[in-house]
């Protein structure tokens, strides 16, 4: 093999790591400004599963059906998931409506995305807990998953 | 740690067709350099290429086609960086193969072990991803994962398990296999530690006084910091593993300052680092001859220990120059344990600083991705996850090829997906999936529940309000 031809396969496997490297950079780069879709795409985008949505769905097994309050003051009231989103509060628009001075009067929200369930929190006072953690986010909720606003612990149930 | 809805102002796109794309590029990389070894040490297309690099190509598709079916909206840009490391770095231990073969060493299967490790990790990594779909699930396992951390620590100083290999005794030996139990505990602690600091940030953010410009933390909070020095230093005493020590503590500091924002903890432990490393410097030997060989690599070239390896790999590296001097025209063999602490080293004899740029390059690519998933992610025990997997990163290849290349004292730590060794390799692929599965949350769009709600309910509130 000669000396040449050994200087060209070392030049050429250099420029494939480096068009590699430059590759990888140029992908962040457009990543890194995001595609700014405009709003009426954005709306589109998630369209196929809020089309899904929109059908009557007919509840799979072991899907939750209700939100049950399980500990404080109402213990025992329940809202039925067909009715979602559920509003969680103290206002009279609450479909939960807790008597409870730790929760604000538009408290927290129950809604669906697809098949989850979430919980998301609209910027209460003392905040929404699943399990331990302060919800800062949508936060997906399974059954049995203890939802703590205020004083009252709520939860999904079949 | 709140900023986020600026960041959600765009939507993210998949983009799995840049990183098939990059990946196609990332294989070129490691099957080009497998065949550039077969032509530059034997003068022949490695016999073996197809077979080769069919298995590779099989790996990587596999990863690729798990990414598009259960993380979708993940990085585009992680998975091609590890596999084109990953490939360079089988390329160059094939490379040390045929070259101890040739000098009649009994260790000439690097390479092909590597790659039974490599489909290991890659294994591992499609089963991190397809089993753990939510990061958060981890949360849950704070304290199980530190105490199984400390636990695989201290697993290498019970009799008949573990071993000491070359002066440090991080391994341990199962059923034949040697294994560092080290290498997963860096995973563990990382969760752990984000599970502990997104739970008690504040306390350790707010509380303290202000000595002269820096926010000191209180005495009563230095509980866990020290906690951790404790066991670094242990690592340190006993193992005899500076870089380990290193890391972990280094660690600890990174993943503490990023989660309460407070400089007083970086001054808090880089005072302890100081006074850990005069001890260290003062009370073991090992360090204080690293010491030495880092200030005066020359003087220590003949003694034994002596400094031969360090002055060796500086040699090989002088002499490769810019463009390095091709495969199989160095001697990268002449400088012990080329395959895994130095294989930087190798790399930069036979391909030159050109390639140990792109080297560095992609690792900082890596650690900015990590730090990007960090700034998107939304939950903050995904933002620390990922800074702390990206500053394992960070600070292992700062440390090896700070060492390699005589910048800072040599510690012996492996180089992440390019050295020989099986537990690192198989840890790093599960940091990767972890990465990922982070990633994959942050940049999948929100659920999006506003719209069913705010048409009614808004307006009727907001009447409520006005009644008032």
């Amino acid at each position: 093999m000669s000396e040449l031809t050994l200087f060209l396969i070392r030049v050429a496997f250099l420029a494939i790591l480096w068009i590699f490297v430059l590759s990888a950079i140029s992908v962040i780069r457009s990543d890194m400004f995001g595609a700014r879709v405009p709003e009426t795409a954005r709306g589109g985008a998630p369209a196929p599963q809020r089309k899904g949505n929109g059908k009557p769905r007919k509840p799979r097994r072991g899907a939750p059906t209700h939100l049950l309050v399980v500990e404080g003051a109402e213990a025992g009231t329940r809202a039925e998931l067909a009715d979602a989103p559920l509003l969680i509060g103290r206002g009279s628009d609450a479909a939960i409506k807790l008597d409870d001075d730790y929760v604000s009067t538009r408290h927290a929200r129950v809604a669906a995305s697809g098949d989850e369930w979430f919980v998301e929190d609209l910027g209460s006072t003392n905040g929404t807990y699943v399990g331990p953690v302060r919800i800062t986010q949508p936060t997906t909720i399974g059954l049995g998953v203890q939802v703590r606003v205020g004083k009252t612990i709520l939860e999904l149930r079949k | 740690m709140s900023q986020t809805g600026s960041l959600m102002g765009f939507v993210h796109r998949r983009r799995r067709g840049a990183e098939l794309f990059l990946l196609v590029l990332a294989l070129m990389v490691g099957i080009g350099a497998y065949a550039a070894v077969g032509l530059g040490v034997e003068g022949v297309v490695p016999a073996d290429l197809v077979g080769y690099g069919g298995w590779l190509t099989a790996l990587i598709v596999g990863a690729h086609v798990t990414v598009r079916l259960v993380a979708p909206y993940a990085d585009p840009v992680l998975l091609p960086l590890v596999a084109a490391l990953n490939g360079l770095g089988l390329a160059v231990l094939r490379r040390l193969d045929l070259t101890y073969e040739a000098n009649g060493l009994d260790q000439h299967t690097f390479a092909r072990q590597q790659l039974i490790w490599m489909t290991l990790g890659v294994v591992l990594f499609i089963a991190a991803l397809v089993l753990l779909r939510d990061h958060r699930v981890l949360q849950r396992f704070t304290y199980t994962a530190g105490l199984t951390g400390i636990l695989l620590l201290i697993l290498p100083f019970l009799p008949f398990i573990g071993r000491e290999i070359n002066g440090a005794r991080i391994w341990i030996n199962v059923a034949g296999f040697s294994f560092q139990p080290g290498e997963v505990a860096k995973v563990m602690l990382v969760i752990a530690f984000a599970g502990y600091l997104v739970l008690h940030r504040d306390a350790l953010a707010l509380a303290g006084r202000r000595v002269v410009f820096v926010d000191l933390p209180r005495g009563r909070d230095l509980g866990p910091i020290m906690a951790m020095f404790g066991v670094s230093m242990m690592i340190l005493v006993l193992q005899n593993d500076l870089g380990s020590s290193l890391l972990f503590f280094g660690l600890f500091l990174v993943m503490l300052y990023v989660a309460t924002e407070r400089p007083g903890w970086l001054v808090v432990g880089g005072l302890l680092f100081g006074a850990g490393a005069l001890a260290a410097y003062t009370f073991v030997g090992n360090v204080q001859n690293r010491f030495n060989f880092w200030l005066r690599p020359m003087d220590y070239y003949d003694q034994s220990p002596g400094s031969f390896q360090l002055v060796e790999a500086l040699f090989g590296q002088g002499w490769g120059g810019l463009i390095g001097r091709g495969f199989g025209n160095g001697f990268p063999e002449r400088v012990p344990f080329a395959y895994s602490d130095f294989i930087v080293s190798t790399i930069g004899e036979e391909l030159g600083l050109t390639a140990v740029m792109a080297i560095i390059l992609c690792y900082g690519l890596i650690v900015e991705r990590a730090l990007r998933i960090a700034l998107i992610s939304r939950d903050g025990f995904g933002k620390l996850l990922a800074v702390g997997l990206g500053a394992i990163v960070a600070l292992q290849v700062f440390v090896v090829i700070g060492g390699v290349t005589g910048l800072i004292p040599l510690t012996g730590l492996t180089t992440p997906f390019l050295s020989y060794g099986g537990s690192s390799l198989v840890a790093n692929w599960v940091v990767v999936a972890l990465l990922l599965r982070v990633s994959d949350q942050a940049r999948r769009p929100a659920p999006r529940l506003e719209p069913v709600d705010d048409s009614g309910a808004d307006s009727e509130s907001t009447q409520v309000v006005k009644l008032k």
